[in-house]
């Protein structure tokens, strides 16, 4: 089984430069008035849950066609079941603790490390050349090395989430701090703001949108991470359970392991991207 | 044809500082390096503005005549010579010296509101008093339905009436106005330009305007400087001895069309500068 076959995220991780903010699926600016545009909105919606459904009935046929499919009840009753058993809840409590953890640490310190380099050019020259290098290793390729020097616990996995998502928010927040309109601070600076009043009140607040790209984009590279890491080494969480699962042939908690994951990393994102829209609601839209 | 300017007084500035200029530029020269080669953006320019005179900076592109505001804001430093303001050297910018920027540089996460206490905030006023102030210069500038609209939901004369109205709540003794009206279409820049001097009648400043629309320049001004390129340097200076209130019935009088007739061939036909020895 390779990590690969795993998609846990919908994020479709935008590149950092890219105008952060611009809603997400981007809608098209109707032309015809709101009344045009609630009729658009319904019909992307019901194409929405035609496509869903008939995605469904698709697998179902391929199942009852003699594919080694289980069929979308099998898989359903199966859930039920591992919920009664009370290891599904297990083991999402193990994925999610250890995503959340390293995420929130990962961006907790992404955030001042991305201020810092985009604010002092010592800091910058000093930390760039390393955040570009591990940028390039995809965290997972570390952890080998992780495991061999922090033991086969929570730590190394812990870690590896905590790398994915630190580099991800650390150069979007670097590149937020670098893109705040030099006007903006002439601005502040003409109305008699020091540099600590310019920091607080113009860069961070100019860069928010940038540092939540970044954060969505971690936490996708997060979810990744965490379940290919379990997938190598872990004693509980749902990457675990499906390779279990594999040893055992037991296609329908495979299949209940991947939906859960899906279901989880959409609903994250979808909180990232309410919170968002209401951070960065200002932001003009062209 | 250029021609040195003194101090002077307009009648705008009888009650002024006592013979001694608001705003005295002398002898400033601004190069840039521009690949083995040194950029001339102003050249030995000198210049007086009297107290609450209103004077606009006119020329073509490259004349220098941003650097010349970005020099009094304290945004940039002169190579030689002195920009002073109140008799003291422009050190750096500051909150005496207002500054509006053609891209009105509103803070767009900020209410109108909020926008313009932004200064007061600084300056450590309390919340009553900011809000106090703000809603003045809000009624001032007219935009009181807007208080608490985000800059998005403003057009552009509106996002730019309200930076004026930011630029002067924290009561600057000088007003410093980079091609503020540039971004607007014709008819709201006619529109700005009467509430621009319908403000600055009851909130008496001195101004430096900068623009390229020479229509502009006379319509606002006590006196329109020209400035010419290559190198940038005061071309020409015009007195506009038009009465305020400029209404409509002044930008069409015939005295009107004779200065701007006047100032139009100062900077449409300028002469080449004189090789320097």
């Amino acid at each position: 089984m390779t990590a690969s076959t795993v998609r846990p995220s919908p994020d479709r991780p935008r590149a950092a430069g890219a105008v952060p903010g611009t809603g997400d699926p981007p809608t098209p600016r109707a032309a015809g008035g709101p009344r045009r545009r609630a009729s658009r909105r319904t019909t992307v919606r019901v194409l929405n849950v035609v496509s869903i459904v008939g995605g469904i009935a698709i697998w179902w046929v391929l199942a009852l066609a003699g594919f080694q499919f289980p069929t979308p009840p099998e898989v359903v009753s199966k859930a039920v079941e591992l919920w009664q058993a009370g290891t599904l809840t297990q083991d999402v409590l193990a994925s999610l603790g250890r995503v959340l953890t390293g995420f929130l640490l990962g961006s907790a310190l992404a955030i001042p490390v991305g201020f810092l380099m985009g604010w002092y050019s010592v800091a910058r020259g000093l930390l760039e050349p390393w955040i570009q290098f591990f940028r390039t290793i995809p965290p997972l390729a570390l952890l080998p090395l992780v495991l061999v020097l922090l033991g086969i616990g929570e730590l190394p996995k812990v870690f590896v989430i905590f790398l994915a998502a630190f580099l991800a928010c650390v150069i979007s927040t670097y590149q937020g701090v670098v893109s705040v309109d030099r006007t903006l601070i002439n601005a502040a600076t003409v109305l008699g703001a020091k540099d600590g009043t310019i920091f607080a009140r113009v860069v961070v607040p100019a860069s928010t949108p940038f540092i939540l790209v970044g954060m969505r984009v971690g936490l996708g590279s997060s979810w990744a991470t965490l379940v290919a890491a379990e997938l190598l080494a872990a004693q509980a969480g749902l990457g675990y359970r499906m390779q279990q699962a594999q040893l055992y042939y037991d296609l329908a908690t495979i299949f209940v392991g991947i939906v859960v994951i899906g279901i989880l990393g959409l609903v994250m994102d979808r909180l990232l991207l309410l919170a968002e829209s209401k951070l960065t609601g200002w932001q003009e839209r062209r | 044809m250029t021609r040195t300017t003194q101090t002077r007084t307009t009648p705008a500035a009888t009650q002024g500082v006592g013979g001694t200029a608001k705003i005295s530029v002398q002898h400033v020269r601004k190069t840039f390096a521009l690949k083995n080669e040194e950029f001339v953006a102003l050249d030995d320019v000198s210049l007086d503005i009297a107290d609450n005179e209103f004077v606009t900076v006119v020329g073509p592109s490259g004349c220098g005549k941003s650097t010349l505001m970005n020099v009094l804001a304290g945004l940039e430093t002169p190579t030689s010579g002195h920009a002073r303001v109140d008799g003291a050297d422009v050190t750096g910018p500051g909150p005496e010296r207002g500054v509006i920027f053609q891209q009105y540089a509103l803070f767009p996460w900020l209410t109108v509101r909020k926008n313009i206490e932004f200064g007061l905030k600084v300056a450590g006023l309390g919340k009553a008093e900011r809000r106090e102030k703000a809603e003045h210069f809000i009624d001032l500038v007219g935009l009181g339905q807007f208080a608490d609209a985000l800059p998005k939901m403003l057009s552009g004369g509106m996002k730019q009436r309200c930076a004026i109205a930011r630029a002067y709540a924290v009561d600057p003794s000088i007003l410093l106005m980079d091609e503020p009206f540039g971004a607007l279409d014709a008819l709201t820049r006619v529109t700005l330009q009467e509430q621009l001097l319908d403000t600055w009648s009851r909130e008496q400043r001195t101004v430096m305007f900068i623009t390229h629309d020479v229509d502009e320049a006379v319509f606002l001004a006590n006196r329109v400087v020209v400035m010419a390129a290559r190198p940038g340097r005061i071309y020409d200076v015009v007195d506009v001895d038009l009465p305020y209130p400029r209404t409509e019935e002044v930008r069409l009088s015939p005295e009107f069309a004779a200065l701007r007739n006047r100032v139009w061939r100062s900077v449409y036909h300028q002469t080449p500068a004189a090789t320097r020895p």
